[in-house]
């Protein structure tokens, strides 16, 4: 129901975006994929576990149990240490309406007007002059444009890419009076990533409870409780696996509702 | 180290039909049902790169697969589908809420009164 909370919100959020403002792409697909089949896996591995304490195959338990660890691990890994700041590092402007004409060169919306596509209004890359940010004296950012927008009437960049592309060499000077709004990729940056980091973010959380409670199970408290009563061990793994299978079963739709589309 | 004996003594004996030879002809249906599930996740990636008109339609496809396969994990990791019918009726109930709860946003969305 935590879940659905949320979910609900961004149900609303999207529906309300206007055509253009809900963004797509800017996750790191392969990587999503690979935490995707990580969790899945340590899914598997956590019902091996139980099955191997039913079968009273204690050293096969702590095999499977300590690969479930593992892969949860990784998955926090992943995402804190790589998927996070890398979106923290990047940079995006949302052009005003009167201004997208002025930036067509970096936007193209008349080559997706014309494929029938939704228009961009958002400049994204690295941003040089990070002093831009929180400096009212500086009057523009200077930005090493993403592929997109860089070179945005390539069919090529008519739809988001499955591999990451950093972004480009080539620079584009934006006036801060033209923008109606830029930030790093953080939260407050839009609807989509304030979506986006709740619901990883606390889905994290829950990945990180599930890991606690099972290096709990791993360590000799568990193989105590095995000596004195397998059945017990057995049966607070399979609870504990319940809930583990619970935050699979969330990311199976928070992959593709924020990596894909 | 802590490594207890491979096999016990009779102790408390399983409650339902979760025995040791039970567990033990499940497992390969266990991997089976991973890997499964491991190719419709490659499935949705190859099928979000499909064109299928709208980012509606898009989405409904990944949408599917994605239920179908949560209802995998939920029948066979979480034993759902050897349940009793107390959980199914106690399931049915939330389930109807989380989706009451995704149509109240639609219908705030959409506003029949205003429209």
């Amino acid at each position: 129901m935590l879940f659905g909370g949320l979910f609900s919100a961004y149900i609303f959020l999207r529906l309300d975006a206007s055509p253009g403002d809900w963004p797509h792409g800017l996750l790191n697909v392969p990587v999503g994929t690979m935490n995707t089949a990580i969790l899945i896996a340590s899914s598997v591995t956590v019902v091996l576990a139980w099955a191997a304490l039913k079968m009273r195959q204690f050293a096969k338990y702590k095999v499977y149990m300590g690969i479930t660890i593992l892969c949860g691990v990784i998955f926090l890994v992943v995402k804190l240490a790589y998927e996070w700041p890398q979106k923290f590092d990047h940079f995006g402007a949302f052009i005003k309406e009167d201004a997208l004409e002025k930036y067509e060169p970096y936007l193209g919306n008349k080559h997706l007007l014309e494929k029938g596509l939704p228009p961009r209004k958002e400049i994204t890359g690295h941003l040089h002059n990070k002093e831009a940010l929180n400096h009212p004296n500086v009057k523009e950012y200077e930005i090493a444009l993403d592929p997109v927008n860089a070179d945005p009437t390539n069919p090529v960049n008519d739809r988001p890419h499955f591999f990451y592309v950093p972004p480009t060499k080539k620079i584009a000077t934006i006036e801060k009076a033209d923008v109606k709004y830029a930030n790093m990729f953080i939260p407050r940056h839009s609807a989509y990533f304030a979506s986006y980091f709740t619901i990883t973010g606390l889905h994290g959380l829950h990945v990180l409870g599930g890991v606690l409670v099972f290096v709990y199970f791993w360590l000799p408290i568990g193989a105590n409780m095995y000596k004195q009563n397998p059945e017990h061990l057995a049966n607070r793994v399979e609870v504990a696996g319940l809930f583990w299978h619970f935050v699979d079963l969330i990311w199976i739709f928070v992959f593709p509702l924020f990596y894909l589309l | 180290m802590n490594e207890a004996p491979e096999s016990q003594p009779a102790e408390t004996v399983p409650h339902d039909d979760h025995t040791a030879e039970h567990v033990a002809a499940h497992v390969r249906k266990y991997v089976m049902v991973g890997v499964t599930l491991l190719t419709f996740t490659a499935i949705t990636v190859a099928l979000s790169y499909v064109n299928f008109g709208t980012m509606k339609a898009n989405i409904a496809v990944a949408l599917l697969v994605a239920t179908f396969k949560a209802g995998l994990v939920a029948a066979i990791f979480m034993h759902l589908s050897a349940e009793k019918r107390l959980i199914y009726r106690i399931l049915i109930f939330t389930g109807f809420f989380v989706l009451g709860l995704f149509w109240l946003i639609y219908l705030a969305w959409y506003n029949p009164i205003v429209r």
